[in-house]
């Protein structure tokens, strides 16, 4: 178990490729982190440093008390589960499981003692002598757990660990790894590009966007408070409503094509700025009422848990979530976005004001 | 033969199920013709293998005044026995067994010297980012255009240098530098997927133990194949083991049955029944490589998954 720290590490590809600006990081002990981005923003990158697989261009990682900057992957005293399991195919799930403590030297016995312990954490004893090549996705990830577990890390790493499940079962894994990962209590790092994944698993979350940490938080800070457009948009499905609009210094937001709101606290920046609403924080009306303003009815997407009313406001797609008692009928409704939902970012900046 | 097994339940409903069936089916006709090929083929390999096996039952003097035989003829034994186990040749010191066993040597020291040598030279190419390496590989490949005759004369005047002339390490070692060989290995090197390299640099596994413990059993079926292709190959050798042996207890088969048909001391009638048998002897370990390793393969390529 142990703290990690990451002091503005950064890392350039021999090719020249920028794929992490200067990025800090403290993780606490126990703590469980998700890396979470799009595709290419640098997440693996900056996972496969603290795993020792990539030099670090510059700054440190250390876990517990050490640096580990030099420090080969198997001294660091971590183990890593892969996206595409990363199995020895030729091993038995057994062998599998304890290739890595056998090359520490430990003896035959305790090795035997954690596999077997290893294997019915995770429920696959009837496997171990199978080969990977015989065990389904869902088993094959166990095992890559198992290999994970068996070593008594300090410090989980997870790459994508369950992109190659299907959804149902991806649910199912994703609530047993932070199960167990509670049970061990072992500090872990998790990286997906799948915003629920990280909002559901993670004690805090960081988001990253082409090579840079755009916000650290609780998933209900990110999700609430979203330090920039990047953030507010990607994280949330479906994504947050983004509008532009104009603030001219009096507590006067014009929205553009929607007319002006209120906004209760005076803002730090006069000039463009991008609204954001998340779909469940817009209030739809039947009649016109104060404050609304018509919308046109495009389509509804049915959820089941509630319906999504798609309609287009000037040319930007905007969303509106409904519940179940909410009727509609006509083309028209009219909708009403209280200024205590509104998320203002700085045009310009993207940032959040 | 085993595609021809492979049509045969066709062929067999197609003719159960009458000319009216043949006549809705109008590519009976293409099976039909797929087989006549087929069968052809196969008569083409296999008759003058025949040929040899029945002409090496029957006596030298009829070989030698009714040419190649057809049927079975009664010497079967005695040809064998003559060929493979009394000494023949100037020396009358060599005889077949001598020969079966040089030539295995030869062919395992040849398949077995190759892969070793290009997984090793592969391994260093593909895991290994040092200096020139591309260069290095590239230099490996363009020696594929040369092949041994285009070398034979500086390879022996080096070998024979060395004292080497009429010993095994001479017979193979000049041999085993495998352009193929490592190029197929670079290939499957790197097939192998990152992923799993990053999972044995931290389970420990260091560049010796990461090759002997999952690279070369990941390679199973490649060195398998190769080990067919260069078993084959090297057994069949003539060229180089005829320069390099002037020992006749270093000859090999393919080398002997030569030397049986050359002796024409006097008026004496060639063995013919003998070179037969040898011949027939000589391509018995082949087709045994080949028949136990290609299913070994097969089912090494139906099993893996790297
Ligand atoms: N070995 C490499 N050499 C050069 N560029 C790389 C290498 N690996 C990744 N990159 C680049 O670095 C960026 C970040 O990659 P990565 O960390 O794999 O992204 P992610 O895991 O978030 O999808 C990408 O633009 C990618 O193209
Ligand atoms: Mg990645």
């Amino acid at each position: 178990m142990a703290k990690v720290v990451i002091d503005n590490v950064r890392k350039v590809y021999p090719n020249g490729t920028e794929a992490l600006s200067p990025s800090s990081l403290n993780i606490e002990d126990g703590e469980f982190i998700v890396l979470v981005g799009p595709s290419g923003c640098g997440k693996s990158t900056l996972l496969r440093m603290i795993a020792g697989l990539e030099d670090i261009t510059e700054g440190s990682i250390s876990i517990g008390e050490r640096v580990v900057n030099t420090l080969d992957p198997a001294e660091r005293d971590i183990a890593m589960v892969f996206q595409n399991y990363a199995l020895y195919p030729h091993m038995s799930v057994y062998k599998n499981m304890a290739y890595g403590l056998k090359n520490r030297g430990m003896p035959k016995a305790d090795i035997d003692t954690a596999v077997q312990k290893a294997a019915k954490l995770l429920h696959i004893e009837e496997f171990l002598n199978r080969k990977p090549s015989q065990l389904s996705g869902g088993q094959r990830q166990r095992v890559a757990m198992g290999r994970a577990i068996v070593r008594d890390p300090a410090l989980f790493l997870f790459d994508e660990p369950l992109s190659n499940l299907d959804a149902k079962l991806r649910n199912q894994m994703r609530i047993e790894i932070r199960k167990l990962q509670r049970e061990l209590g072992v500090t872990s790092i998790y990286v997906t590009h799948d915003q629920i994944e990280a909002m559901t698993m993670a004690d805090r979350i960081a988001v990253l966007n082409t090579g840079k940490i755009e916000q650290i938080g609780t998933p209900a800070q990110i999700y609430h408070t979203p330090a920039s457009i990047f953030v507010a948009s990607f994280m949330g499905a479906p994504p947050m409503n983004i509008l532009n609009g104009h603030y001219n210094g009096n507590g006067g937001l014009e929205i553009k094509d929607l007319g002006h709101v209120a906004v209760d606290h005076k803002l730090e920046v006069t000039g463009d700025i991008q609204v954001g609403i998340r779909p469940e924080n817009v209030e739809i009306h039947r009649k016109e009422e104060p404050h609304t303003i018509p919308i046109k009815v495009d389509f509804l997407e049915e959820l089941g848990a509630g319906r999504l009313l798609h309609t287009t406001i000037g040319s930007t797609p905007f969303i509106a979530h409904l519940d179940n008692e909410h009727q509609i009928d006509g083309e028209t409704v009219f909708a009403h976005l209280p200024a205590k939902a509104l998320h203002l970012f700085d045009a310009s900046t993207g940032r959040r004001v | 033969m085993s595609s021809s097994d492979l049509q045969a339940p066709t062929g067999t409903t197609i003719t159960a199920a009458g000319a009216a069936a043949v006549s809705k089916k109008p590519f009976a006709w293409r099976q039909i013709v797929d087989h006549v090929v087929l069968i052809a083929g196969s008569l083409f390999m296999l008759i003058p293998v025949l040929m040899a096996f029945m002409t090496s039952s029957h006596s030298d003097i009829t070989v030698h005044t009714n040419g190649l035989q057809m049927t079975f003829g009664g010497h079967l034994a005695e040809n064998y026995h003559e060929a493979m186990l009394v000494p023949g040749g100037f020396t009358k010191t060599v005889d077949g067994m001598r020969m079966l066993m040089n030539s295995f040597i030869l062919g395992i020291g040849f398949s077995v010297g190759k892969i070793i040598i290009s997984m090793l030279a592969a391994y260093a190419i593909v895991y290994f980012q040092f200096r020139f390496a591309t260069l290095a590989f590239w230099a490996i490949f363009t020696t594929l255009l040369l092949p041994l005759e285009v070398r034979i004369l500086p390879s022996y005047e080096i070998v024979q240098g060395m004292g080497l002339v009429n010993t095994y390490t001479g017979l193979i070692v000049p041999l085993i530098a495998s352009a193929t060989g490592t190029f197929f290995f670079r290939q499957f090197f790197k097939s192998v997927p990152n992923e799993l390299i990053e999972a044995a640099r931290i389970d420990g596994a260091g560049p010796v133990k990461f090759f002997i413990d999952i690279l070369v059993p990941l390679s199973k079926t490649m060195i398998a194949a190769i080990f067919i292709i260069m078993f084959v190959f090297g057994w069949n050798q003539y060229l180089w083991p005829t320069i390099m042996t002037t020992d006749e207890s270093f000859f090999t088969l393919v080398r002997g049955i030569k030397q049986i048909l050359n002796v024409f001391i006097g008026s004496q009638i060639p063995e013919y029944g003998q070179a037969m048998a040898l011949a027939i002897v000589a391509m018995v370990p082949p087709v045994l490589v080949v028949v136990i390793f290609q299913s070994w393969f097969v089912k090494g390529l139906v099993e893996s998954d790297k």
